[in-house]
């Protein structure tokens, strides 16, 4: 037990330290992760000269980084305003195919039907999906305290077998005979923003989104509640704040975000509803928000540098074999180098004598 | 009395710096084997800070630690518990799930993996059978009260054989009967050689308690005395550094109108045992009712009944005539009660929010600008109750949780009386709080009862509950003993029924 060394509480970090330790531990995570690079084979500074380049050195690269930058900025928003309130929502990822299905049925359904009715119908019908997925764990955690990391983790996999139930029986695409639904109206598929890219129209409804999150977070006197609930939430009460009330509308909005991940994803890119409509956003979303520091310009920031990660090791695979996986090694470290630093920026260690 | 015996612990020249302060300032203490060493000073005169320096929770920035003649490094308070060194804190750390022997298990370290349950339990009777600590080893920390819990961390300690023994403000959470229980408990470690350090602002307790006492003021020692040598206002005024007031006057003021009724409300508690039987009272406007108990008597869920924590299971509750059977928070922010909670950190603030933000938690919706926050209407309106209250913070945007706790206390009594409250449910209002802000607290609630509002205070501190109230009401048991009018009230009667025995009231007989 006697350690050379003894870690002990420290003076609270000055302000540009702890602006400077996420940028700090995101170079130590690519620092870790270049021995995983190194393993496979190619130098680090080569791949990651290719997962950067790749992702912002050209238009198409930089186009595709912002496409993928929507459903994270959708989950990132997601979870960071449920964890506000500390309403553990592990289920943006369910609650991006709640909003998948539900903006299916109206995209599939009202062929014909003008866009400037059917896409707003999808959005609508997305949000109230995904709010109505995590409106139960909600419920459940504020009527009969069930625990809502359970109740929203599992919900995952039920909607995800449901999905998976409906694409191969009711609504199987008829057409191909494949696993997925039938195509979208092509009304309801989103207009393209920038000609010959994919930014499509859920990319600034994702930043409109983030917007609207730093007004609840920063200005809002909802926000100020929610702050409150998520700091203690027995105080709160006293204090007359509707708990109950705060965690269930916080779930709604929480899971109608995520749901609009998913209205993104089918209408702007894939124009069916598949079960591999999401690459684990609802997942990402959690580090996004942790790494964001539940702050909006925070969460921002790690939703756009988690796209960069993603897209970039795409290319980095393309071009010098390192596996892609590596950007989930790269996504994991970030977040574990983030942690240490935080952890820094309240502790220190100190050498004990003798 | 016991002669001492020879120095165990030596603190020389300790300095401990945080930003900003210094809260030890090359303080020297020593510690001898067989005496009960009081601690005195005021809120943030640095005693706790020095003793977790003992306890190796902190790491002074200069100076020496010898125990039992060896210069040491505490690093943590592992390295403090391996020399026989026990501090029970304020805040205790107990795990609330477990019961009081699993509680003890866990910090045992003889005993390999696998840890007998039933012997670990026959050795916690037997310790506290020996030390007179009444505890029963199977209960559940959360089932226990306040001096319960106090109690298993002393068996806590005792188990793993601490012979220097810290208490931080023991008392403080402690009634009459219960102190003197511990001080037994205290006398019969003294008697085993064990040296113990008792840290207060009680003077009559230090003076009854203690061999001997060290003052200090502002992080300083003012002087190291034989409680035998020393009086009550002498060490007061060391403490303060000027003349204190022990007495408050109390202005006379007719009695109003009855502003809270409650007719045979009765309670359970968390066990789902019967907490409160049947009670009965009025409170009236310009009137302190002083409920006077020992802890665990019904008092949490007196106080948690009047403020919509808990629903009563029979009788019902009158407030201006009208009858109800339970309310919600909500409703009493409507009905403009001021509540002060006896668990400050847990109940009273939000201690990761900023001081601002806990100061307007009651009035934000009229600070706001549409949906927004109005953050400069904010600010202003909590400057003026950290000024009025003299609540001491760095700033309005310090989190709450860096105040002391005599000043989490102003700012909740800042955030209540400042919206002048019809009716008051202050419980334990200046529990562990030092001199200073005692008297301060205690004038700003004789204040409200001038202003005319209807005050219950809920307190174990008999002395609080003889110079505030105008009644006071005994609980046992969950029953209401008696009320009789503070002014021909006898402490020895009080006691009585504290113990449980029934006093004819004057009320009853008149």
């Amino acid at each position: 037990m006697d350690l050379p060394f003894k870690v002990e509480k420290r003076p609270p970090a000055p302000l540009w330290l702890r602006v400077t330790a996420p940028i700090i531990s995101v170079v130590a995570a690519l620092a870790v992760c270049s021995a995983f690079i190194l393993y496979a084979g190619v130098n680090p500074l080569y791949g990651y000269y290719h997962l950067f380049a790749g992702a912002l050195g050209s238009t198409l690269g930089l186009s595709e980084t912002f496409v993928r930058f929507c459903p994270l900025l959708f989950c990132g928003v997601a979870v960071a305003l449920a964890f506000t309130a500390k309403f553990w929502n592990i289920g943006a990822e369910g609650q991006l195919y709640a909003g998948g299905l539900a903006a299916t049925f109206f995209g599939v359904s009202f062929i014909g039907a003008p866009s400037a009715l059917i896409i707003p119908l999808m959005f609508v019908s997305g949000f109230l999906g995904g709010a109505l997925w995590a409106a139960i764990p909600a419920l459940l955690k504020t009527k009969l305290k069930v625990d809502d990391v359970v109740t929203t983790l599992m919900g995952n996999w039920i909607i995800w077998y449901f999905t998976s139930y409906l694409l191969t029986g009711p609504w199987k695409n008829p057409v191909t005979v494949w696993p997925e639904s039938p195509a979208i109206a092509p009304t309801a598929e989103f207009p393209i923003l920038v000609p010959g890219t994919r930014i499509h129209l859920g990319i600034p409804v994702a930043l409109f989104c983030a917007f609207i999150y730093f007004l609840i977070y920063a200005r809002s006197s909802w926000g100020y509640e929610l702050k409150a609930i998520g700091a203690n939430p027995k105080a709160s009460n006293l204090m007359g704040i509707n708990v109950t009330r705060g965690l269930v509308t916080v779930a709604i909005l929480s899971g109608g975000i995520a749901g609009l991940a998913g209205v993104s994803e089918l209408g702007g890119i894939h124009h069916h509803m598949k079960t591999d409509l999401s690459f684990g956003f609802g997942y990402t979303g959690i580090v996004i928000a942790m790494l964001g520091g539940l702050h909006p310009i925070g969460v921002t920031a790690a939703a756009f540098l988690m796209s960069v990660i993603s897209t970039g090791s795409q290319v980095m695979y393309r071009v010098t074999g390192v596996p892609y996986p590596i950007s989930q090694v790269i996504e994991g470290m970030t977040l574990v180098c983030l942690l240490l630093g935080v952890f820094f920026t309240e502790y220190r260690i100190r050498r004990t004598r003798d | 009395m016991m002669g001492t015996g020879g120095v165990v612990v030596e603190m020389k020249g300790i300095v401990k710096r945080f930003p900003g302060v210094v809260a030890n300032d090359h303080v020297d203490l020593d510690l001898r084997s067989g005496e009960i060493h009081a601690l005195l000073g005021e809120n943030g005169a640095g005693k706790t800070t020095l003793m977790n320096v003992l306890y190796g929770l902190y790491r002074a920035d200069e100076g020496i630690i010898t125990v039992n003649g060896r210069q040491v490094t505490l690093g943590s308070p592992k390295d403090a518990i391996d020399l026989g060194i026990g501090m029970i804190h304020q805040h205790f750390a107990l795990i609330p799930p477990m019961s009081v022997t699993e509680n003890i298990m866990l910090v045992s370290k003889s005993e390999g993996i696998l840890t007998n349950p039933k012997q670990v339990e026959e050795a916690v009777s037997e310790l506290c059978e020996r030390y007179s600590l009444r505890v029963d080893p199977k209960a559940r920390i959360w089932q226990l009260s306040v001096g319960e819990q106090q109690r298993v961390e002393i068996a806590k300690a005792l188990y793993v054989g601490a012979n220097i023994l810290i208490l931080d403000e023991p008392t403080a959470v402690l009634t009459p009967q219960e102190t003197d229980q511990l001080f037994n408990t205290l006398r019969q470690m003294k008697k085993e050689g064990k040296a113990l350090v008792f840290i207060s602002h009680k003077l009559d307790e230090v003076l009854a308690i203690s061999d001997r006492i060290t003052v200090l003021r502002k992080g300083k020692v003012v002087s190291t005395v034989d409680a035998s040598q020393t009086g009550k206002i002498e060490l007061a005024k060391m403490m303060v550094g000027r003349d204190v007031v022990f007495r408050l006057s109390k202005a006379t003021v007719q009695k109003g109108a009855e502003a809270l009724r409650l007719e045979g409300v009765s309670a359970l508690d968390d066990r789902g045992l019967q907490a409160l039987k049947n009670v009965s009272f009025s409170m009236f406007e310009g009137e302190v009712l002083g409920v006077a108990g020992v802890a665990g008597n019904g008092q949490r869920q007196l106080a948690q009944v009047l403020t919509g924590m808990r629903k009563p299971t029979a009788g019902r509750i009158f407030i201006k005539g009208r009858g109800i059977t339970s309310f919600t928070p909500a409703d009493l922010l409507e009905l403009n009660f001021g509540y002060i909670p006896e668990d400050r950190i847990d109940s009273g603030a939000i201690l990761d929010l900023s001081v601002n933000d806990n100061l307007i938690l009651k009035v934000y919706p009229s600070l706001t600008k549409g949906l927004f926050l109005d953050r400069s209407a904010v600010a202003k309106y909590a400057e003026g109750l950290i000024r009025e209250f003299d609540v001491v913070t760095p700033s309005g945007d310090s989190p709450a949780k860096t105040l002391s706790g005599g000043n989490i206390q102003r700012l909740i009594l800042a955030r209540e009386l400042s919206l002048e409250p019809r009716i008051i449910v202050a419980s334990q209002p200046t529990r562990g709080l030092d001199v200073g802000a005692t008297e301060d607290i205690r004038r700003k609630l004789l204040a409200e009862r001038e202003r005319g509002s209807a005050i219950l205070l809920i307190s174990e501190d008999l002395e609080e509950i003889m110079s505030l109230s105008d009644r006071i009401a005994v609980l046992y048991e969950g029953r209401i003993m008696g009320i009789v009018p503070a002014d021909r009230a006898k402490i020895e009667e009080i006691g009585l029924m504290m113990a449980g025995t029934s006093v004819k009231s004057d009320e009853e007989a008149g």
